[in-house]
């Protein structure tokens, strides 16, 4: 707590602090440790910059201190920190790294995407269509989410882009029902993969979660063990509240694996060490962009090396 | 994994004296634990950081007034600083210039900013009678276009016609032009999402803002956002000069401390919250909510408003009504498990109710949960009318025929009788006493009412 004596305004402060911490994580490292002993003020520095990249104070806490325990008092230098950091962050990271595996016995296989709104589930779906057409599989894609304006439309685009057949009903019309159609439909052509599109829900909406088991009870009908797959899709700006999301979600529907979006920003995604340590949910993939071919494996190794700014 | 500060800070106090004034360990002791709700709240740690610094001077020193514990002096004064720093009263959207006055809409990808264009839309015609056209710059997302579209048809607000393959600047250029050849109060410039380090698409805002020159840049944002917050509103801010932001869906959960460090690294204020889905859920920013809710305290007055939304006036009216003349039956009870359902179960109230966060944990111990509220309303359910509305009627065999009517056991049916039994009688005493004697008299189960004392009620 820096209660320095010049009179400086709270902006004046304020200003101060964040030309240091806008500056990128790493850089906030080498600040720290240019030739220093491993002590406590210095882990205590290495904790906040964990928080600031997300991971939650107790998450940080937890890895500042793993990390302190066997390297305290010993002379580090700054690559060897970020390293080692990275390592410590991959090692929880690694047991949640699983890819989507797509059963070829069914079909269809049944892959259903939930998330809060504007996490990205449309988007992802054109991306996993892509992939999943590149693998030479048949797809077939159900444009759930009939409540946002012009959704069912977007994802019309991505069939068009990606040679995935459609199932769409007036905007509006019941989710459940139209997921009934797609289900029958997509048995009958004998689709490879069934990706289902639903509107995005905030999970303290009962209703909402409702509306999703209803969804998830019809699949069932038709398939007792669909869903196959269970996507839930996070935000990578998104805070501490990534938490409450898979809690929640995975209370309703049986997810499966998360989708780590947006994670070409400055935001790292940080929350997912939380996450992983936690739930123990697997990372199926991360998207780095807009583009048809940005949804990307989680590479743990990677992701942590990104997380402390280290270049591949 | 949220826990209420209030309850954490009282663990920490129990151990200090309780009278006196603020003594810097107390202090300390007490913003180690506000420092960690406020990180869990996502306010940015640099914020955090200077926010603590100025709320020690404030502090320490304090005298802890008669009434209240030492760690409700300090959230006291947190609160306060907090409400102080997220700007004290709400700053009404600019619409001082020459008609038609562009307001330019940014932000990241899904952070809401169609849905909040249509809203401040449907808000700027029916609120405050402007003319409003809406014209979307998003070429990128497909079918961003259309749904914007689709959405001023919903909210009667007109939109620019949409011209494939136009560039954005020449949409914002079509659009302030028609504004004015059609004599339109208002431009609402929807942009396509972008992230703040994506240098093209920034130059492409950069050149939309250059050539509408907006009245008004709001900054639309997400209320989960984390610990990116504050790059996000300084890039945005440094290239696009920002004179306000939206906090969408504050109707989720998220303690939304991406509020202050926005509001903090921008010195823009928030001017207007997303609460809904609904294209009417738009509303102005009240610091004082926002602040309970970073610091895990419990949001009254949404609760309130909650609960008014969900309950028909009408309805509530006739209850009260009954209820006066001790007529309270199963019936009302009934309806009132409903409401409750209605309004996010029993977890989603006591969340916004502010220290009850042991009365939380016993409930789950307890395992009263929706279930339960469904299964009383089966066994009303298996009533007949005259059963409902006279319950003194039900002896052995209709509570055995109620019971296997409802799939439940006969204790169960005991249970709620007695529950319902309790009800009226504390609502027969109610009446008696006026509302100042259910204050003192308690609600049964709630573990002796809820908010701290002396803490002030917003």
């Amino acid at each position: 707590m820096a209660s320095d004596g010049e009179k400086r305004g709270f902006f004046g402060r304020l200003k101060a602090g964040l030309s240091r911490s806008s500056s990128r994580l790493t850089q906030g490292i080498s600040g720290i440790f240019t030739g220093r002993k491993l002590d406590q003020a210095m882990l205590d520095e290495l904790e906040e910059l964990l928080i600031a990249a997300d991971l939650g104070p107790a998450t940080a806490a937890t890895v500042a201190k793993e990390f302190g325990r066997t390297r305290f008092g010993k002379d580090i230098g700054e690559t060897e920190v970020r390293e080692a950091l990275a390592e410590e962050i991959a090692k929880i990271l690694a047991p949640v790294a699983v890819p989507l595996s797509i059963d070829p016995a069914r079909k269809p296989h049944v892959v259903l995407v939930v998330g809060v709104n504007g996490t990205g589930k449309t988007t992802t779906i054109g991306k996993l269509a892509k992939q999943l057409r590149d693998e030479g599989r048949m797809v077939m894609l159900c444009a759930g989410d009939t409540f946002r304006a012009a959704a069912i439309e977007q994802l019309k685009i991505w069939g068009e882009r990606t040679g995935a057949a459609v199932i769409a009903r007036e905007p509006g019309s019941s989710a459940a029902g139209l997921v009934y159609d797609a289900m029958v439909e997509a048995k009958a052509k004998g689709a490879d993969v069934l990706v289902i599109d639903t509107a995005g829900r905030l999970h303290n909406k009962a209703d909402l979660m409702a509306e999703l088991d209803k969804v998830i009870r019809v699949i069932r009908k038709l398939d007792p063990e669909a869903p196959h797959s269970t996507l839930l899709t996070l935000d990578a700006t998104t805070g501490q509240n990534a938490h409450a999301q898979v809690e929640i979600f995975q209370k309703t529907a049986p997810i499966t694996g998360l989708i780590v979006t947006k994670l070409d920003g400055t935001a790292r995604g940080g929350v997912l060490v939380a996450l992983a340590d936690r739930f123990k949910m697997p990372v199926n993939a991360i998207g780095v962009g807009e583009g048809v071919d940005d949804l990307r494996p989680f590479d743990p190794k990677d992701f942590a090396r990104g997380l402390m700014g280290l270049e591949d | 994994m949220f826990e209420n500060l209030t309850t954490r800070l009282g663990a920490v106090f129990d151990k200090l004296t309780r009278r006196g004034a603020l003594s810097e360990g107390d202090v300390d002791t007490a913003l180690r634990e506000v420092r960690v709700a406020l990180l869990e709240a996502d306010v940015a740690l640099p914020v955090v950081k200077d926010f603590l610094a100025s709320v020690r001077d404030k502090a320490v020193g304090q005298d802890v007034l008669k009434s209240v514990t030492p760690g409700q002096m300090v959230i006291k004064v947190v609160h306060d600083h907090l409400v102080e720093m997220l700007g004290g009263a709400s700053v009404p959207i600019n619409l001082a210039a020459n008609p038609p006055v562009p307001i330019f809409m940014v932000g990241l990808q899904g952070s809401g900013k169609t849905t909040t264009t249509a809203k401040l839309g449907l808000w700027l015609s029916q609120r405050q009678k402007k003319k409003v056209l809406m014209a979307s710059l998003d070429v990128r997302r497909p079918a961003a276009q259309e749904q914007l579209a689709v959405l001023g048809v919903q909210a009667s607000v007109a939109t620019l016609s949409i011209v494939p393959g136009e560039p954005p600047v020449a949409i914002a250029k079509r659009a302030i032009q028609t504004g004015l050849l059609e004599a339109y109060d208002v431009v609402l410039l929807d942009s396509a999402g972008r992230l703040h380090i994506d240098d093209a698409m920034m130059a492409e805002a950069e050149a939309v803002h250059a050539a509408v020159q907006p009245i008004e840049t709001l900054l639309v944002a997400d209320a989960m956002t984390g610990q990116d917050a504050v790059n996000v509103a300084q890039s945005f801010h440094a290239r696009l000069r920002l004179t306000g932001i939206v906090l969408t869906r504050v109707d989720g959960d998220a303690r939304g401390g991406a509020a202050l460090s926005m509001r903090s690294v921008t010195g823009c204020p928030i001017k207007l919250i997303g609460s809904g889905e609904k294209l009417d859920a738009l509303e102005v920013f009240h610091p004082d909510r926002i602040a309970g809710r970073i610091l895990g305290m419990g949001d009254v007055v949404s609760l309130v408003e909650k609960a008014s939304e969900t309950i028909e006036e009408e309805d509530a009216k006739r209850l009260a009504a009954k209820i006066e003349k001790g007529q309270f039956d199963l019936d009302d009870m009934a309806k009132q498990f409903r409401q409750m359902r209605k309004m996010g179960g029993l977890e989603g109230l006591l969340g916004m109710l502010p220290g009850v966060a042991k009365v939380k944990k016993q409930l789950a111990q307890a395992n009263v949960d929706e279930n339960m509220l469904k299964r009383h309303e089966a066994i009303i359910s298996s009533m007949t009318k005259g059963e409902r509305k006279r319950p003194e009627i039900i002896k052995a065999s209709r509570r055995q025929r109620i019971a296997s009517g409802s799939g439940t056991s006969v204790q169960e049916v005991n249970r709620l009788l007695k529950q319902f039994f309790e009800t009226q009688k504390m609502m027969k005493r109610v009446t008696k006493l006026g509302q100042k004697g259910l204050m003192r008299a308690g609600l049964p189960g709630m573990g002796g009412g809820g908010r701290p004392p002396g803490f002030p009620m917003r």
